[in-house]
This record gives C-alpha cells, structure tokens and sequence, in this order.
C-alpha cells in the first residue's frame, strides 16, 4: 500500500523501463520470451484445447501427422493423441521447472548466504557439505532418490531440487564474501544492525542480480532433468510429459519419427527459450558487463 | 614550434549522459619541449580530449568535429591501422593506475620489449638489451634483475616507472600523461614527477600532462590550460594562471585548493574522548605446509588521545596502518593487543551487545562515496537505519533523517531517492548524515574527502568543521594529504609502516618537524614552493 502511495513519482518507474528497454534490446531474449508465453498459454489452455485425457485412445495407432483430420501431430503406439500429449506435457515441464527451481534456490540462498557472510567455520561446514553433493553426478543421485521414493510428481521435483542447489549456494557464498567487505555494510553494523538484518535487507537484495540469471537458467536444466528422468521410465506414471513420449517411442523411431520429434522439438525450443532470457536478463541486469553494442 | 595542434575538438557523448558533449570546441597547441598541463575537475573532459587524441574513445563516443594535426596529418581521420602504428611509436601515453595497466601475467622486461615487437623494431636480442637500457633510464633499481619480475612484485612507484620506460621505448614525440600519479603515496610522487621533467628534458618531448593537482601543476608545467564542462576556460603559463587568474573558475579552484597556511589551533580540552594505548594489530598472510607465513605488523603499539571536541589528524602514506587504527577503534577489525577506552568505556573487551551499545557513541565516514551507501536502500532509510536498530521509533527516527539532510547542506527531499542519484560530494554528506544520526561523540572518518574534487573537498571540509563546532564533536581525520589535514585538525599525527612517529599541534608538526620522515614528506607535498610564494605576496 505505502509503496502505491509513492508511485507517482517519475522515478518509481524510470528503474522498471529503464530494465525493460535493456532487455528488449537483447532481440533473442524478446524471442525467448514469446516462446516462452506461448508455451505458457499451451500449458495453461491444455484443457480447453483438449479436453480429454491425454491417455485416452482416440484413433488407430501410428497415424502420421495430418493423416486424419482432427490429429494434427498424429496418434502413437496406443492410438493417443500427440498434440493432447505435447499441451499436457508442457504444464508438466514448466511445472517441474518452475518448483524445483523455488526449492534449490530456498536451500542454497540461505546456506551460501551463511557461509558467505559468517566465514571460518560456519563456512567450512557448509561448504564440506555441498562439496559432499557435488561429489556425486547430480542424474546419479536424482535417478537413485526418485528410484528410492517412487516416481512421483513430488519426489521427481524434489530429486531435482536436491541435485541442483549446490551452485546456488556456491554463487550466493562469493557474492555474499565480496559484498560483506563494501563500506556499506561496514557502516551498517557501526550503526547496530543485527546480523539477520544485515545479510537479508543490505547484502542479499545486491546479489539478486546473478541469483535470477541463474534461476532462469536452472529451470532449462531443471526440465531437461525431468525429460531425462521421464525418459528412463521414471516419471510420474500418472502424467503425461515429454520425456515420456519421447521414452516411450524410441523403439520405433525408424518407423514413427514423429512420436519422439514433436516432444524433442517441444524440449529443444522451451529450453533454448529460457536460455535466451537467461541471456537478455543478464543483459539487463549486469548493463556493464553486458556485451558492447555496436 | 607546435607539435599537436588542436582545432574545434568536439566529442560527442551517448543519449543519456549527463551532457551531449564531452569536450565540446576546443582548440590548443601542443609545443615541441614543453609540458602542458590540463588541470580540470572530475567530468572536465580532460581525459577524452587525450583519449580522442590518441584513438582510445570508449564504444558509443565518437568525435564529432575537429582536427588534430601531428606531423601534417589529422589523427582523427586516420584509418585505425596508421593510428595504430602512431600509437607508441610517435606518441605515448601512461596512465593512471600502473597494476591495470601493465599485463599481470608478463614479465616488466618482456613488456618494454614487447613494444618494439609490435612496432616491428630491432632484434629480439637488441629489445631484451634496450628494455634494461631503459628500466636504468627510468630510475629502476637493478634493471638487469628487475626486467625479469612480474608487477605485483613491483611497488606501485616501480610500476610507474616501468609504463614510462614502455612509453619512452620508441623516443615518442609526444608523451601524453593521464593523471600519472593520482594513485601514487606523495613521496613517490614526488620522484616521478622528477623523473617525468627530466626525461622530459633529456628527450625534448612535448608532454601533455593531465592531472586536477594544482599542486602538481605547480611542480611540472609550463603552461596551464583549465578545462570545465569539456570547455577550456583559461589558458597560459604557468606562473601567470597559477599567480593571477584570469577566469572566475579557475579563481575558485585555486582558493579551494588546500594551502599551508595553518589556521589556528582550538584550545585543546584535557577530558579524554578517545585514548588509545599500546595498539596491536599484525596480518599474517600465506604460510603452508613449506612456505613461511608473512607477518605484517599493520599497527605496531600506538599510542594517542582525543580530547573532547578536537580533531586530531593521522596522517601517512598507503600501507601505514592508519586506516587499521581508525578500524580497530570500532572494532570493524579487532585489534590483537592493547587498549582502546572511549569516554571511560574500555572498547576491546566488549561482548556484543556492550559492542553495539558503544558503537554508538563512535561512527565512521568512509571514503568512497559509491561503496559506502548500498544502492538498493533510500537515503532516508539509510540514515535512519541505526537509530531504530538502536530503538528510536520509526516515524522519529526518519523525521529525524530528514532534519539531518538540512544540516549537511541537502535538500529534505532527498530523503526519498536512492543514492545513484547523488554526486561524490553529496554522497558524502548524506555519509556524514548517517554518521551523525547516531548522535556520536566520536568520529572516526577515514579519507572522507580523499576521492573528492578540490571545491567540493573544501566544502565537505568546512561541513565538517561547522558540525565539530556545532555539536563538540571529536573526530580523529584519517588521510594521506598533510594539507588537508592542516585545514582541519588541532593537532597531527604521522603514521609510518605501523608506528606512530611524531605527534604534535599542526603549527609545530609543519613548521618544525622533529622525525625525518615527516620532514621527507613534508617536502614532497607538490607545489610547496608555489604556496609559500603566495603567501608571501
């Protein structure tokens, strides 16, 4: 409320056009960012559009694409519909992404945070620990926890999640070390300032920057994890997704090519989308390391 | 006879800067043999001007209009291949900060050589021979061993020299000097101003010698060209700019300019603020399973006392240990022995609490302006982050922050911007709010005007001084410059490699210094003859 009452001021928006134009100088990232929100509409429409489960047999199996009227993607082994397949798949994806994402950045901000600001042997603790998960090849132990627990929606996200904060709190540490020496932050803790107080409300909000570039980044990776997985056979069995389609027909790839190129192609866009905007954002947020414009 | 002549110079700035033009319509002669000074504040243009020159304008700045003419030809509509081979060949150019500029990674010798490589000059065997001839030339101790370390084993002086022995490689016509010393402590600088007139002399170049140091212009120049706004303002020799100004401007900057005419001491109180005994600190840096660890002893038992309601000055040079001490006060660094008691209240065996309790009483201003205040927090909150730790009601507290703003010299309504939005000089002040909004009895303020412009740094000066008077502040003022502490402190004292060396009232210390080292650097202080002509006028 008290930040709508001070919004008149030019300058209250000056910061969020001023990030828009440096963004959208970034023509990938503006691409990025369309198919990004198209993939977003088909997630969220997927119902609408098609109201079935995407499990229901509709046709004869194998029918190529705009072979009958009605599938444009054609039908798979089963006889279900590719396209209901691929809208479906999409809200898997993103969802997956999206949530593991949230859940590597909830464990790795806050111990990289500690580590960083608190040093010695807070520090080696911490960082002894997610040497100890860095250790081991993060599929290995995504494949073995969601083995362990059952593939799940649930457990396939938080194997995610707990596979890929490790570079989260790495990135956060260096940060929170270079910024906890600024004079700043000195004259903070000369004026009294609690420790919390300083590492939430001075430090933290300086090294937001790097963090969104890297979780946009980690919800590509994060979506690819999910596909890998899926693809393997350890996916949700109840959910329909990308991996899975692609898994699922690789046996005949010489015959039906379609069945695993639309999810493969679904991947490959959706991926490179968020690396794009990965891109633009740090563009936008890093102007000066941003590459020199011609 | 004129080597460099520039004609209706003007370069034009990307949307969005502060003005359309960085330097806009200059004109100067650059004369064979002489050293010309270009004196200006921050954002003068002085450095484009050089830049612009020698082809080395950052992306998105491009030089509208103008010549300048060298050997018959106009630099600026030169192809980049022909500037390239005039770079360093014909004319040379040192810089600011030696350790950016030299590459870490390569040897000094191999550097200097590297010049005549590019250049496609003598054999590999004359270049390694010419790169010793030279780093004797500039002054390096034992050239033949030197040429083969690496800058960070160099001191910042011994870096200096080695860009100027890469810069005379090629017996350049013209020297371009782009604040050379800025970063260096005074003694040194005062040697490499010494070197830079006499190779000067030796090889007859023209030098165009950019600096905002009235103090050093006094030292080197022959003639002065003063430059504001990307215009030039006043051009002439030296002793006539220097003694009679024509331009208001320059008239300005001369009088901010810190002299050593030494005001007089306020009657020192006997109440101790601030004593300080036996003080201890030492780094100890490296050391392995073989290697021996480096100990560094950054303050070595120091000893002093702040009365209540005076300034105390400790002056040294980088790496003296003097910003160690104004931290350990604090506790912002803890200090390894010895005692330090504000008003009574020994601070270095406090718990935390006790420790945030005193902290009150002692704030610091920092000395950069752009790292002191986070980039994501209003100015109000900023100054007012301290009192409501500390208790004070929210809504009090930032009435009180606005209140404070005033009595710095800003308006209250920068209460509500974010500090981007402030010159160096304002930055500073709002830091001096912060301070005060913590009502201390101490301040410790730690090269507070060091990063600042001449005027503005007069102006802070006497901010400081109206608040000591206003509030019976003590503050003990950390910094490099001598002048600048004679502005403001009762009383000095000279810190050097960790050890307090002499301190005594300001007149005393400057007038009749008792240690060798303050007298060293008190005769480095650049133009000291220039100020005491003054004086005598």
């Amino acid at each position: 409320m008290s930040l709508a009452a001070d919004a008149p001021r030019s300058a209250a928006r000056g910061p969020v056009l001023d990030f828009w134009f440096r963004f959208a100088r970034n023509r990938g990232a503006l691409l990025g960012l369309l198919i990004l929100l198209a993939v977003i509409a088909v997630a969220i429409l997927a119902t609408v559009m098609f109201p079935q489960s995407p499990w229901k047999m509709v046709q004869r199996p194998f029918l190529a694409p705009f072979q009958v009227e009605g599938l444009p993607l054609g039908t798979d082994t089963l006889g279900r519909d590719v396209a209901s397949g691929l809208a479906h798949g999409a809200r898997v994806s993103l969802i997956v992404g999206l949530v593991s994402t949230l859940f590597s950045l909830a464990i790795g901000v806050p111990l990289g945070a500690a580590a960083g600001y608190f040093g010695g042997i807070v520090d080696d603790a911490l960082m002894r620990f997610t040497e100890f998960f860095q250790t081991i090849p993060p599929f290995a132990l995504a494949i073995v926890l969601v083995a362990i627990f059952q593939p799940s929606l649930t457990s396939i996200v938080a194997a995610i999640a707990v596979v890929s904060w490790p570079p989260v709190a790495r990135l956060v540490r260096a940060e929170v070390m270079s910024l906890k020496r600024r004079e700043f932050v000195e004259a903070s803790r000369l004026a009294g300032l609690s420790n919390a107080h300083i590492l939430v409300r001075q430090i933290l909000p300086n090294a937001m920057s790097p963090i969104i570039v890297m979780a946009s980044l980690m919800v590509a990776t994060a979506i690819l994890l999910e596909s890998s997985l899926s693809f393997l056979g350890l996916g949700d069995p109840n959910i329909m997704s990308w991996g899975y389609m692609i898994g699922a027909s690789r046996t005949v790839i010489r015959t039906a090519w379609w069945l695993s190129f639309f999810p493969g192609v679904a991947i490959l866009v959706t991926v490179l989308a968020l690396n794009l905007i990965g891109e633009g954002l740090n563009d936008a947020l890093n102007p000066r390391l941003a590459r020199k414009g011609r | 006879m004129s080597v460099l002549a520039i004609r209706d110079l003007a370069i034009r700035l990307p949307r969005g800067a502060d003005r359309a033009y960085a330097v806009d319509g200059i004109s100067f002669d650059l004369a064979a043999g002489e050293i010309l000074c270009v004196v200006g504040e921050s954002g003068s243009g002085k450095s484009m001007a050089a830049n612009a020159i020698m082809g080395l304008l950052p992306d998105l700045v491009r030089v509208e209009r103008g010549t300048a003419t060298f050997e018959g030809r106009d630099l600026l509509a030169l192809p980049e291949r022909a500037k390239q081979a005039i770079r360093g060949d014909r004319i040379a150019m040192i810089f600011q900060e030696p350790m950016t500029a030299l590459n870490p990674l390569m040897r000094i010798g191999e550097q200097i050589a590297e010049v005549f490589e590019a250049h496609g000059k003598l054999s590999p065997r004359e270049r390694r021979e010419r790169a010793v001839a030279l780093a004797a030339e500039v002054g390096l101790p034992d050239p033949a061993a030197i040429v083969h370390s690496y800058p960070f084993q160099l001191s910042g002086g011994q870096r200096q020299r080695a860009m100027i022995a890469m810069a005379l490689a090629l017996e350049p016509s013209i020297l371009i000097a782009d604040e050379p010393t800025t970063a260096l402590d005074v003694t040194t600088q005062a040697q490499i101003l010494d070197l830079i007139r006499n190779l000067q002399h030796r090889h007859g170049m023209a030098v165009m010698f950019i600096t905002h140091d009235f103090g050093v212009v006094a030292e080197i120049a022959t003639r002065v060209i003063v430059m504001r706004h990307g215009e030039i303002v006043e051009e002439g020799e030296r002793e006539t700019v220097l003694n009679a100004p024509q331009h208001d401007y320059t008239k300005r900057l001369l009088a901010a300019v810190p002299s050593d005419v030494v005001p007089t001491a306020g009657a020192v109180r006997d109440t101790p603020m601030l004593e300080v005994q036996h003080l201890r600190k030492t780094y100890t840096t490296g050391g392995g399973l073989f290697a021996k660890p480096r100990v560094t002893h950054a303050v070595d038992d120091v000893s002093f006392a702040i009365a209540k309601g005076e300034v105390l000055g400790l002056v040294g040079e980088s790496g003296s240990g003097k910003s160690t001490v104004g931290r350990c006060l604090v506790r912002l660094v803890e200090p390894d022995g010895g005692s330090v008691t504000i008003d009574g209240e020994e601070i270095t065996s406090l718990d935390a609490a006790g420790l945030r309790r005193a902290r009150r009483r002692a704030q610091m201003v920092f000395q950069d302006p752009y790292a002191s205040l986070n980039p994501r927090t209003k100015i109000a909150r900023a100054i007012a982050q301290g009192p409501i730790a500390a208790g004070t009601p929210r809504r009090e507290a930032m009435a009180d922050a606005r209140r404070l703003l005033e009595t710095v010299g800003l308006d209250a309504s920068a209460a509500d911007r974010y500090p981007h939005e402030f010159s160096g000089g304002q930055r500073q002040r709002i830091g001096i709010a912060r301070a005060l909004a913590m009502r201390p009895e101490l301040i410790i303020a730690d090269e507070a005007v060091s990063a600042l412009d001449v005027s503005i740094q007069a102006q802070v000066l006497e901010l400081l001084r109206d608040l000591k008077d206003r509030f019976g502040l003590s503050i003990l003022f950390i910094t490099h410059d001598l002048r600048v502490a004679a502005q403001l402190c009762d009383r000095i004292a000279v810190m050097q490699k960790g050890r307090l060396v002499e301190i005594g009232k300001v007149a005393d210390v400057f007038l009749n210094p008792q240690d060798d080292y303050t007298k060293r650097l008190l005769a480095a202080v650049p133009g000291a003859t220039w100020t005491g002509a003054l004086e005598s006028a």
